[in-house]
């Protein structure tokens, strides 16, 4: 099947493949542009392992068709720190030990950050229910949502 | 090792640093299973069966082979025959002979250019199946007259006579139970069932396999154990184990599912045919929830004696469980571990192993022991309530303490299970106030915790610090926690210690990441590997000093004389002697291995409050409290991050999580959306005490936390639902139907 030509800004670089037009965002990020921070779970959108911004919106990479992204901008866990400095969300999640397995991470990080992008306050309640569509198996959630809860206030007060 | 070694006062175990392969993980550098790839290489996919029980009459290979691209294909016919027992039962799993066991069963793989062109020459197998009668439920499955899956796989324990599908049985006791019953004021027998789970690990197993037409090969997976992986390679296709190097990648969670193979020689399989190019296979979650290894399902008979103060007199337990296609249903696991809390005087186990036509099971975190609580923590509550007792003192009165006899035989070493118990009565969550429709739940639960083949390698660097090599896959941070033990050791720096886990060309071979293992085993093996190399540097020292070897003692990262009579002098730095190994003797380094003794089992009580929605019938969890015995608690944050994610699986299991197997013997949720695991905003908090009773097996008092955690849930949960609604749900998952009829049916 022929390839679609396809030109995007990722994590603020200027990228361009060449997708399968069956293939998804996802499948691109991770063949054919090498990052693979961005995991496949499920390939149903029930998982959220493979959440990544485009043009701002959070979505799961495994929903998008990799030609859809032509012409967009793609932010994955990879754009995440600015050089050595990490994102608060980052460092928050290593201090708490909201991780174990490390798989879900990236999805989880990337959608906290699109949360707080929006809700600079949120409540337990509305971190635990925007987080709900990223499924975590290992941790129970708590430290995670303990996590994005200081990332948050800190970021509050550095503000 | 005696009591009073075990150290007590620390410099930083017990300490919460943050985890060496963090970085890494929250930046989406670190790599798992499908995030590698090689050059040349090619994209494998699995022709499955759709049907839960049918003779392959046919495979038709020609149109996929004859695809632009496809590069080899293969069905049964190019492994070896004449394996026996569990290696035969490997190969059968991992590619169907004369029939397709379950849905999903491996009848031919292919591998090609592209994963879309592979998935399509797999579409191109035309596989004839003459479709069989299938059995799903256990107890279907254990009737005389149900379809039989295979002749000839029952052992010898099996009383002749039995049904077709009985492939194990067990019987074991002690003292007179009938007695036992005679003497008790209340006597109550119930019958329990759990349907099959699944590890629900959010990384589907992927791997990329190369062999050549030598047979040696190379294998880059996500596993718990690339010792097993290697071993059940080499064995399904008839290779020399030493001729495959496996790496491991990082692990995006197992919890007993990756600690065996599925379809890891298909790749090695199809890249010999292909010419030695290496084959990815990466599982869809659809492959992973049929074809991968879920737990036993379970349908178990509880008998209790209870005096009316609460002393159990009696028990009698009777579980059959079906473990898929295949021999290996835990259901001696869940007989051992179901009374371990109680005190029995008499007490009678048996056991029977079923065969149904579902996937072939694996470990599931403490296998076997959330089924065989649930069991019997359901009954105990019953009584407990029918006798107006308080289910911790009732629990209190019964609990074995060191030196009694387990329920099922061995003698307990030391133990914290009143520890526990008295550590659940003095937590808030025990007496907070409970709302309207709201209830409270409490159950116990063990497991036994494991030591296994261990190899561990260190060695220090000339700059002074140490790496340590282990073959334990770090599932929950395990590098960090070892790495901690070496430092304390060593008397360095956390992070001047760097803890690798290594492939399987590196160390002799290790068990997996299982039974609660890695901490305990690799983690003491370090610690022994350490004290060889501290050896070494105090003989060293000793020698530049010109005293004797004894003389010398080491602490707090350097070399002291050991008494005023060995001599004055000045301490010498592990950075000093590094410096100078060169000069001194060369390298400096320590290698421990062993099945590492003193393993020490593990309690944990669960409390929880539930509430039920009198209308649908949905349960929620209100409030949720995990006390367990760690022993020690060597970075208590990932001890805690077990306690919670064990209490979560439980929950899901519990509430939502079950096979669901249509009338065609087909699985109907393979996706996530159907298999609904629990997600954040499912769950509260989850509170958690760590109790630490040391186990005196290990110098740091380690006894291995991952897996009790998961035992409680089932049935603190089902006494929750009870205290709430007055209903007894005794079949998992608790779900709003059941419970609404449940609830329905109490109030006529």
């Amino acid at each position: 099947m022929s390839k679609i030509h396809v030109t995007t800004k990722i994590n603020g670089d200027e990228v361009e493949f060449l997708a399968d037009p069956r293939e998804t965002l996802l499948d691109c990020l991770r063949d054919h542009v090498g990052l693979t921070g961005t995991k496949e779970g499920c390939g149903t959108g029930d998982c959220g392992a493979c959440s990544v911004e485009l043009d701002g919106t959070l979505v799961c990479s495994c929903l998008v068709l990799g030609a859809e992204a032509n012409g967009k901008s793609v932010n994955t866990i990879e754009g995440m720190a600015k050089g050595e400095e990490l994102h608060p969300l980052q460092r928050k999640f290593i201090e708490h030990a909201a991780l174990q397995c490390g798989f879900c991470t990236p999805g989880i990080l990337v959608a906290a950050k699109s949360l707080l992008e929006k809700n600079p306050n949120p409540t337990e309640e509305e971190a635990r229910f925007w987080l709900a569509g990223n499924l975590c198996r290992c941790t129970g959630y708590d430290k995670i949502i303990r996590a994005v809860l200081d990332a948050a206030a800190e970021m509050r007060e550095t503000a | 090792m005696a009591k009073d070694n075990v150290t007590n006062e620390f410099r930083l175990i017990g300490t919460r640093p943050n985890r060496p392969d963090g970085l890494d993980k929250v930046t989406g550098r670190a790599r798992y299973g499908a995030d590698f790839s090689l050059p040349g290489m090619l994209w494998g996919a699995v022709v499955r069966s759709p049907h839960a029980h049918a003779r392959i009459v046919k495979i038709d290979t020609s149109k996929a082979m004859a695809l632009e691209g496809v590069k080899s294909v293969v069905t049964r016919a190019d492994f070896p025959t004449g394996l026996t027992g569990e290696d035969w039962n490997l190969q059968e799993n991992t590619i169907a002979g004369e029939k397709a066991l379950y849905d999903g069963h491996a009848v031919a793989a292919v591998a090609a250019t592209s994963k879309f062109l592979a998935e399509e020459a797999a579409r191109l197998i035309e596989v004839e199946y003459e479709v069989l009668p299938h059995v799903i439920d256990v107890d279907d499955a254990i009737k005389p007259d149900a379809p039989v899956i295979r002749e000839g796989a029952a052992d010898a324990s099996v009383p002749e006579g039995s049904a077709p599908n009985v492939v194990r049985y067990m019987e074991f006791g002690r003292g007179d139970v009938e007695a036992g019953f005679a003497a008790a004021d209340l006597v109550m027998e119930k019958t329990y069932k759990t349907e099959a789970t699944h590890q629900g690990y959010i990384e589907p197993h992927a791997c990329v396999g190369q062999m050549g037409a030598d047979s040696k090969g190379e294998m880059w997976v996500c596993t718990q154990g690339h010792w097993y992986i290697r071993k059940m390679c080499a064995a399904v296709l008839g290779i020399e184990s030493a001729q495959l190097r496996v790496t491991p990648s990082e692990i995006g969670g197992g919890f007993g599912g990756k600690t065996t193979i599925f379809m890891e020689p298909l790749s090695l399989a199809l890249s010999r045919k292909a010419g030695g190019r290496p084959v990815k296979i990466v599982m869809s979650r659809a492959e992973v929830l049929r074809a991968t290894g879920p737990t036993a399902s379970g349908s178990m008979d509880v008998k209790l004696g209870m005096t009316k103060d609460g002393k159990i007199t009696a028990a009698r337990v009777e579980f059959r469980m079906q473990g898929g296609a295949f021999p290996g249903a835990p259901v001696d696991m869940a007989l051992y571990c179901c009374l371990a809390a109680y005190k029995l005087e008499n007490v009678a186990h048996i056991g029977y192993d079923v065969m149904a036509n579902r996937p072939k099971c694996a470990a599931y975190r403490a296998p076997g022991s959330p089924m065989g609580a649930f069991a019997v923590e359901s009954l105990v509550d019953e009584m407990c309530r029918e006798l107006k007792l308080d289910p911790i003192e009732t629990r209190l009165m019964n609990a074995v303490r060191e030196g009694d006899v387990a329920s099922y035989g061995p003698k307990f070493g030391s133990i914290g299970l009143v520890e526990v118990l008295e550590a659940v009565k003095q937590h808030p969550n025990y007496q907070a106030p409970l709302g309207p429709n709201q209830g409270r739940g409490v159950a116990a639960g063990y497991w036994f915790n494991h030591n296994g083949e261990t190899s561990v390698s260190m060695s220090i660097a000339s700059d002074g610090t140490a790496q340590v090599s282990v073959g334990t896959p770090d599932i929950g941070g395990s590098r960090a926690s070892i790495a901690l033990m070496v430092a304390e050791r060593l008397g360095i720096a956390y992070e001047d210690v760097r803890v690798n886990v290594v492939e399987t060309g590196a160390l002799g071979e290790n068990e997996p990441t299982h039974g609660s293992r890695a901490t305990f085993a690799s983690g003491k093996a370090a610690i022994l590997s350490t004290e060889q190399a501290i050896k070494e540097m105090c003989r060293r020292v000793a020698k530049e000093w010109g005293i004797d070897e004894e003389a010398v003692d080491w602490s707090d990262g350097a070399a002291h004389p050991a008494g005023p009579n060995a001599g004055k002098f000045p301490p010498m730095t592990l950075k000093e002697i590094a410096a100078n190994m060169g000069s001194t003797g060369g390298p400096i380094s320590g290698h421990h291995e062993s099945l590492p003794d003193g393993v020490g089992a593990s309690f944990g009580a669960h409390v929880v409050d539930v509430e039920v929605d009198p209308e649908t019938g949905r349960t929620s969890i209100v409030r949720y409290l995990v006390v367990q015995d760690a022993g020690r608690a060597i970075h208590p944050s990932y001890v805690e991050g077990q306690y919670q994610g064990g209490a979560a699986q439980g929950i899901g299991w519990a509430l939502n999580e079950e096979y669901v197997y249509g009338s065609d013997g087909r699985l109907q949720n393979p996706v996530f959306l159907d298999y609904r695991i629990p997600v954040a905003s499912d769950l509260p908090m989850i509170d958690t005490v760590i109790v630490e009773v040391p186990n005196p097996g290990h110098p740091y008092g380690v006894r291995g936390v991952g897996e009790t955690g998961i035992t409680p849930p089932l049935p603190a949960i089902a006494n929750a639902v009870h205290a709430a609604t007055g209903s007894r749900i005794r079949h998992l998952p608790i779900t709003p139907q059941k419970v609404r009829s449940a609830m329905k049916a109490a109030a006529k």
